[in-house]
């Protein structure tokens, strides 16, 4: 931040003994992940005999993964966390900007009223139950809908973008309409284009709850062939009902996976994809977590 | 929609041009109002709609059947939320895990901040930054996988504790009552503190250097320049974030809590929304659970406004 170079004695050591505090956060933060990593590339029934295998992988085995990719029950319950990731978000981010830009716009009639009717769902919300059954009412129960329509919409995102749109210039909007664009083409060719970062953002947090998001799963679906990765994984470790893994090893009697390496390899490919995504969409969150912060 | 038009919009007195006009202009921007009221039918179908269903709470239903049909008890749920025995447990576990957090959780980010604020290479910075965030994007329920195998009897934790001698015998940490509250806030603390540090970060960012230079002339150290110069500067950040904290007490890390508790450990680890899952869902009484989670969410909401107008008198400013 503010450099001058001649540095005290005890500038010094505060220096180094901060770099290397921060090492040792860094540290902690890491090795959780990178134990689970080890394991999951080590064989199962050498991972059960003799101590823990904390830095590399004692006996170095691609099985659990094999067994991982090719049983069907984890394989669907990724491909609905993938889709409904992908889908989930798309709807998401495309609906609340739509809805957010209209509110941006001053002339808009009735506007403190939809505002304020926003607001109210920030500070209250109906219990679980009685959410639940008007859930089960509308048949969303055990359906692939139950991911989407009730998380489509969220009025703090829509006022990180309300924030947002609020400071593109008019001239923009004002060309448009004069060439005759409607107010919802304005909005998909102009507004949207010029606020990506913004979209980037509600995109990413949006994205990391659908994909790391298991109550949903628990509460409103019962069908296997429904449930995400996160929710099987949450039965699987939490009820620890080991059967899913059992079954997923079953026929596999001459293998050497047990049920705890199985799911640390499912942990893991449930992990990487937020991992590799993150790094990318750093840059836009901490300036798209400001804006929301900051509020206008 | 035009009907609608008519009966919000207020006039002193029937005014046929004056509404005429405001029909046009509302057929004008007819796009618009398209676009936001579809978030309003959202709201109405997902948020308003599902809050007719308290009204079970004043009622006797079981789960089958139209709720109209259900027999009405008046306020007898709610008498008997003060004649559950559990209650006391789920209120002592919910405040006291919430205080805790907020006492040992909430000055952590503050330091960190201040301390990745004094590192004198920024790159290094930004990879503390990047690796402290992550932790935040990963699910409760991977950390809650690898928190019950490291302190399971032959987990990580009795390993070291015991090649280093502290212990003779494995513990088994999540069966015992006594140490879910630790456990649930240190990992929450594990998970959170770097996330939670960004804003502060932020407010460093904004502080004129010119103040740290001024600092230094006069011989401050770095220890002073941290408390006298930072620490300062960014005291309205903390005040809201921590009103704000104070406000959603009542709040606590439900999808964190359902992973780690399990049934030994029940006396330290049911607070009020996991209490209010199980007692509906799992028991299925319906009623009961809708009583306990409207009182929640009463308290709750007086909590979440009473805050919010602290940090407005305050600050002059506030989250809504």
């Amino acid at each position: 931040m503010f450099t001058s170079d001649r540095r005290t004695r005890g500038e010094l050591w505060f220096d180094r003994l901060n770099v290397v505090g921060m090492l040792i956060i860094c540290f902690v933060t890491m090795y959780p992940i990178w134990y689970v990593l080890v394991n999951s590339f080590n064989d199962g029934t050498d991972a059960m005999t003799g101590g823990l295998i904390y830095w590399i992988p004692r006996q170095f085995s691609l099985e659990n993964y094999e067994i991982v990719f090719s049983n069907a029950g984890i394989m669907t319950a990724m491909g609905i966390t993938v889709s409904k990731t992908l889908i989930g978000t798309v709807i998401h981010v495309f609906f609340t900007a739509m809805v957010a830009y209209a509110l941006s716009r001053k002339e808009l009639m009735f506007r403190k009223l939809y505002m304020v009717m926003g607001t109210v769902t920030l500070f209250f919300s109906a219990p679980l139950i009685p959410n639940y059954l008007w859930m089960r009412d509308l048949g969303l129960l055990d359906t692939f809908g139950m991911y989407i329509y009730p998380a489509m919409f969220s009025f703090f995102d829509l006022i990180i973008f309300l924030t947002f749109f609020r400071e593109i210039p008019d001239g923009l909007e004002e060309a448009a309409k004069i060439d005759g664009a409607n107010d919802f083409s304005i909005f998909v060719r102009i507004v949207l284009p010029v606020s990506l970062p913004v979209v980037a953002t509600i995109a990413l947090f949006h994205g990391v709850w659908q994909w790391n998001d298991y109550f949903v799963g628990v509460l409103y679906t019962n069908s296997e062939y429904l449930q995400p990765i996160q929710t099987f994984l949450y039965r699987v470790i939490a009820q620890s009902s080991s059967n899913q893994i059992v079954g997923a090893t079953g026929g596999a009697i001459n293998r050497t996976v047990t049920s705890q390496s199985i799911k640390l390899a499912t942990m893991v490919i449930t992990t990487v994809p937020i991992i590799v995504a993150y790094p990318f969409l750093q840059r836009y969150f901490v300036k798209g977590l400001m804006i929301g912060s900051l509020k206008g | 929609m035009e009907a609608n038009a008519e009966v919000q919009v207020p006039m002193r007195k029937p005014d046929n041009r004056r509404r005429t006009s405001l029909l046009r202009k509302f057929y004008g921007q007819r796009y618009l109002q398209v676009m936001a009221l579809l978030g309003v039918a959202w709201m109405l179908l997902f948020h308003y709609a599902p809050m007719y269903g308290i009204v079970i709470a004043f009622k006797q239903y079981i789960g089958i059947g139209d709720i109209k049909n259900a027999p009405w008890v008046g306020w007898e749920h709610f008498k008997s939320i003060f004649e559950d025995d559990m209650m006391l447990q789920v209120i002592r576990n919910t405040l006291g895990i919430s205080l805790l957090k907020l006492i040992i959780g909430f000055p952590i980010p503050i330091v960190f901040a201040l301390f990745l604020n004094e590192l004198r290479s920024l790159r290094f910075n930004r990879i503390v930054q990047t690796i402290t965030y992550l932790p935040h994007f990963l699910s409760w329920v991977i950390l809650g996988g690898i928190l019950i195998s490291w302190l399971a009897d032959v987990g990580v934790v009795n390993d070291l504790l015991m090649g280093l001698g502290l212990i003779k015998e494995p513990v088994f940490y999540l069966s015992e009552p006594k140490y879910f509250w630790g456990i649930v806030i240190a990992s929450d603390i594990w998970k959170e503190f770097g996330w939670s540090a960004i804003i502060y970060i932020a407010a460093i960012a904004s502080i004129s250097p010119e103040l740290y230079e001024a600092a230094t002339i006069d011989g401050a150290s770095r220890f002073q320049r941290m408390w006298y110069v930072t620490l300062p500067s960014i005291k309205g950040t903390i005040s809201i974030l921590f009103i704000l904290s104070v406000g959603s007490i009542l709040n606590s890390n439900f999808d964190q809590i359902l992973v780690l508790k399990n049934q030994v450990n029940e006396s330290m680890s049911s607070v009020i929304d996991i209490y209010v899952y199980e007692i509906g869902i799992k028991q299925g009484r319906f009623s009961y659970s809708a009583a306990v989670g409207l009182v929640k969410g009463l308290i709750a909401l007086f909590l979440l406004l009473l805050a919010n107008s602290f940090s407005k008198r305050m600050n002059q400013s506030s989250l809504f």
